[in-house]
């Protein structure tokens, strides 16, 4: 397991349920999305779709699922897997929630 | 000045037409421009163009600029001198000069003869008087053009490929135009008489007269031309005249020189004429006993021709099967090689349909297609040619080839087609580009057993559906197991269909997605994005002012209220009332498009303006800024009323029965903000000019003087459908009181993501009427459902997000320090 810097992103209220919100900073250059399910839990993906790069955020949420808006591959939130047929990841990133807060993990590059 | 001496072979070529234009062109792409210097001669005062494409020019489909083959800047690049309004006079083979008519001489090392042909004109007494031309080149259109412009009645003689393209290029000019022809039947060379008479026919009824057996005896005038007189006594007056019975090789030149030539300049398989150093190509060439007048040939020659000048002395020219190709919109003809049966040994093998307008003729000697006439449908054209061409033995499938390509080689002739027989790479999805070997492959490798699998794997059928039955064709024929009918579920999670949920939803009062869900033991808790919209919508549309909408069930459009485009950024369409606006709005749209920077701005097909590529957090504020106008969303995103097209109707046009624009307002301030199973596209025209298409829309009103027919269920997209008529009521009122009933049926009725075309296909236009028409009590209770449901439905939601609501889904999170 790698370190991480941890970003603070606000009350969890911020995410709707059943829904999802970009965030205003990225990593490596991408996208990043905070999900949150109908059962209260929460995860982060690059907001990319492995298939054309569509806004995984803007999807709609099923279970622990997102569905892509642009091409409706559906992309499990908790590894970024997409559901066979298709095949392709959407990275993920580890978020922690510390009194009603969340925070999202940005993985520290190694140096060699 | 050219300071280097010159070493290269001088080539003159005769004529700047296409056949020698493309000679010099393929030797260019040899290389000839090292070996020769080139210089071109030509009697028309203009650049080369494609004289093919006259008949294009004058029915207005091409400009004069479109048909241009090469520009001046052309020649110049390529070192090739063009004398252009300079026909040559003379050859003196003895001392190889050329001379022109301005009395040019040029020596030529080589010589290209590329003449063309004239128009045959027999001799008919005042063939000279003026309205008299022929159809030939770019200054007889000028003159046909001129004639469009101030004269009404043109007669063209001659019934042949550029007879008919003239008399239809000056129909479309706006003239009354009579076509005489010496045969009892039209392009008697290149079609059949069946297919003649429905190519006259569909020329009939688009308003051209024919005069078919009719000899001109003399064209009547005394200053100009006055008519055509017939040598069986008709006559028909006529202010324009166009000869266009035939052309003849234009052989004056070589006959004068002393050239071998017979009907055309005689020439060997190498292009050369009796001269080894003057060669000829195109329309005034004889070979082996033949003359040219279609291009294909003429480009073979060119090749042949160029390769020669070249240097390759193993280029040869043999004439190929031909086909024909008649160039009047909307009437499609074909026709290659034999027209009829030579004898009884030879098959005929015919397929007619007249009240389509569909014939097809093959003609098969020894087993081997010979001939084929097309009329209707002539996709299949260029398959024949190339079993012709290719000699291809046909005895297996000659009884499914008058049937076409797609059937001749998926199908056995039993009205199920032959997936075993089918070679694997047979295309089977035109859309994804999907054979029968990729699907059964896909189907064995992976274990598929259901064609939904077959279309997540392979992608065939996904896309239009209409290859869905070969798909399910090939699923059995692999798996072994016929596909079970069953009405399609809603989604995954559930084998209910939509009907059954539907009537569930009234009939068990369920309220909610989870009862719902419950109620038919869902295998996902929450659903899926299939069927979340659906449940959303049939909830809505059972329980208005009840059932509050779920924007997370919703397709992202539905839920920002704008179009996602493929780079994230939305489409911003606000409504215009019946396609009208004013010059403050225009106002308001080009400062937001300004302020914003917004890139694209356009006008869509509904008589909207779409502003594309605003950045998803400008939305509101484009919003707020549009609504200070008094624009509000267009719902353009929404499977819901998008637009009512209208034309400008009775208060202004000259035509117009009803003030279309006035009901086209009416009904969209009716319908705007209701949800719909699918998009809904109105529209309304004043007259029957239809000028706002209403025929292929969900519902359109054709005014006409005794009141307003009612159309529905039409389509533009993917699958046309044009609209069936339900019904002619006589007041505004009554218009509104059949949309408001329709609108409610469709709601009610039609699956979720199912437009009214598919859904009239489904259930019968009967079915519509019987609801609609015949039902009065029913119909007004469907208005009345209706407009109570838009009670809750018509919020602007622009407005409401401008002032803040849904915050969350415009603005992104920032990191919190």
């Amino acid at each position: 397991m790698g370190d991480f810097t941890w970003k603070k992103i606000g009350l969890i209220a911020e995410i709707p349920l059943r829904g999802a919100r970009r965030l205003c900073f990225g990593h490596e250059g991408s996208p990043i999305a905070v999900f949150r399910t109908g059962a209260d839990t929460f995860f982060a993906l690059i907001d990319e779709c492995p298939h054309r790069a569509g806004p995984l955020s803007e999807g709609i949420v099923a279970g622990e699922t997102v569905t892509c808006p642009l091409h409706n591959w559906v992309i499990d939130l908790r590894s970024g897997e997409a559901a066979s047929p298709d095949e392709g990841r959407a990275r993920s990133l580890p978020v922690r929630i510390e009194a009603g807060e969340l925070y999202v993990g940005l993985p520290i590059r190694e140096t060699a | 000045m050219n300071m280097i001496a010159e070493t290269r072979e001088h080539l003159v070529v005769i004529g700047n037409g296409m056949a020698g234009m493309r000679t010099v062109e393929e030797l260019l792409k040899l290389g000839g421009a090292a070996q020769y210097r080139i210089t071109v001669f030509g009697a028309e005062p203009h650049v080369n163009y494609n004289r093919i494409m006259l008949s294009s020019v004058l029915a207005g489909d091409k400009t004069m600029d479109d048909i241009v083959i090469n520009t001046r800047d052309w020649y110049t690049e390529n070192g090739i001198e063009l004398v252009t309004g300079d026909a040559v006079a003379a050859i003196d083979r003895e001392a190889r000069i050329v001379t022109s008519v301005n009395g040019v001489s040029v020596h030529y090392d080589k010589l290209l003869i590329a003449t063309g042909s004239r128009p045959l004109a027999p001799p008919i007494p005042g063939l000279g008087l003026p309205g008299v031309c022929a159809f030939r080149d770019i200054a007889d259109v000028d003159k046909m053009l001129d004639a469009a412009r101030t004269q009404k009645r043109a007669v063209v003689i001659g019934g042949g490929l550029l007879g008919l393209e003239a008399a239809w290029g000056l129909k479309q000019r706006g003239m009354s135009v009579a076509l005489v022809h010496l045969m009892p039947t039209l392009m008697e060379r290149q079609l059949d008489a069946p297919a003649a008479q429905l190519l006259q026919r569909d020329l009939d009824r688009r308003g051209i007269a024919f005069f078919t057996e009719g000899q001109t005896e003399e064209i009547t005038g005394i200053e100009r031309v006055e008519g055509v007189q017939l040598a069986d006594g008709r006559f028909i007056p006529a202010d324009l005249v166009v000869l266009a019975i035939g052309i003849r090789p234009n052989i004056d030149l070589a006959k004068a020189c002393g050239l071998e030539v017979n009907r055309g300049i005689v020439v060997t398989d190498d292009m050369r004429t009796s001269d080894p150093d003057i060669f000829s190509v195109g329309e005034c060439v004889e070979h082996r006993g033949s003359v040219f007048g279609l291009v294909a040939p003429i480009w073979d020659q060119a090749k042949v021709c160029a390769a020669r000048m070249a240097g390759d002395a193993t280029a040869l020219f043999a004439a190929q099967a031909l086909s024909t190709m008649l160039k009047i919109t909307g009437v499609d003809v074909f026709s290659a090689g034999a027209l009829t049966a030579a004898d009884e040994a030879d098959d005929e093998i015919t397929l007619r349909d007249d009240n389509r307008g569909m014939y097809k003729k093959v003609v098969l000697r020894d087993g081997k297609l010979v001939g084929a006439v097309l009329y209707g449908n002539v996709g299949d054209g260029q398959w024949y040619l190339q079993l012709m061409r290719d000699k291809t033995d046909l005895t297996d499938l000659r009884d499914r080839l008058v049937f076409g390509r797609a059937f001749a080689e998926a199908g056995s002739g039993s009205t199920e087609p032959d997936i075993a027989a089918m070679p694997d790479d047979t295309q089977i999805c035109g859309c994804n580009g999907i054979s029968k070997g990729s699907i059964v492959c896909a189907i064995k490798e992976k274990g598929l057993a259901t064609l939904s699998e077959v279309r997540a794997h392979t992608k065939a059928s996904a896309s239009c559906g209409q290859c869905t039955g070969l798909v399910e064709s090939l699923l059995a024929h692999a798996t072994g197991v016929t596909a079970e009918k069953r009405l399609p579920a809603i989604c995954d999670c559930t084998r209910a269909g939509h009907d059954e949920v539907r009537q569930a939803i009234l009939a068990r009062n369920l309220k909610t997605m989870d009862a719902v869900r419950a109620a038919f033991g869902w295998t996902k808790l929450e659903g899926c994005h299939k069927c979340r919209p659906a449940l959303n919508y049939y909830l809505l549309c059972a329980w208005p002012g009840e059932y509050a909408d779920d924007s997370r069930s919703r397709f992202v459009n539905e839920r920002v209220h704008a179009n996602i485009q493929k780079d994230g950024t939305y489409s911003v369409v606000p409504r215009m009332w019946g396609g009208v606006t004013t010059p403050a709005e225009l106002h308001a749209i080009a400062s937001v498009a300004e302020k914003f920077s917004i890139p694209s701005v356009k006008v869509t097909g509904g008589q909207r303006i779409d502003l594309l590529g605003v950045k998803k957090e400008d939305l509101p504020a484009v919003w707020a800024d549009l609504g200070k106008a008094g624009l509000v969303s267009g719902h353009a995103y929404a499977k819901g009323l998008r637009t009512v097209k209208t034309c400008v109707g009775s208060e202004w046009c000259r035509f117009g029965t009803q003030d279309s624009t006035g009901l086209g307002i009416k009904l969209e301030k009716m319908c705007w903000g209701s949800w719909t199973p699918h998009k809904v596209k109105f529209a309304v025209s004043g007259c029957p000019r239809n000028c706002a298409e209403a025929t292929i829309k969900d519902m359109g009103v054709v005014c006409v003087e005794a009141g307003y027919d009612i159309l529905v269920g039409g389509n533009g997209g993917i699958d046309v459908r044009v609209t069936d008529p339900l019904t002619r009521a006589a007041t505004e009122e009554d218009v509104m009181e059949y949309a408001g009933a329709f609108m409610q049926l469709y709601r009610e009725e039609a699956h979720y993501f199912e437009r009214t075309a598919p859904w009239i296909a489904r259930v019968g236009i009967d079915h519509v009427k019987k609801r609609l028409v015949s039902d009065d009590e029913g119909r007004r209770a469907l208005c009345a459902r209706f407009l109570y449901s838009q009670r809750f439905a018509q919020a602007d939601p622009w407005a409401e997000r401008a002032g803040g609501s849904d915050a969350h889904e415009f603005a992104r999170l920032p990191e919190m320090v």
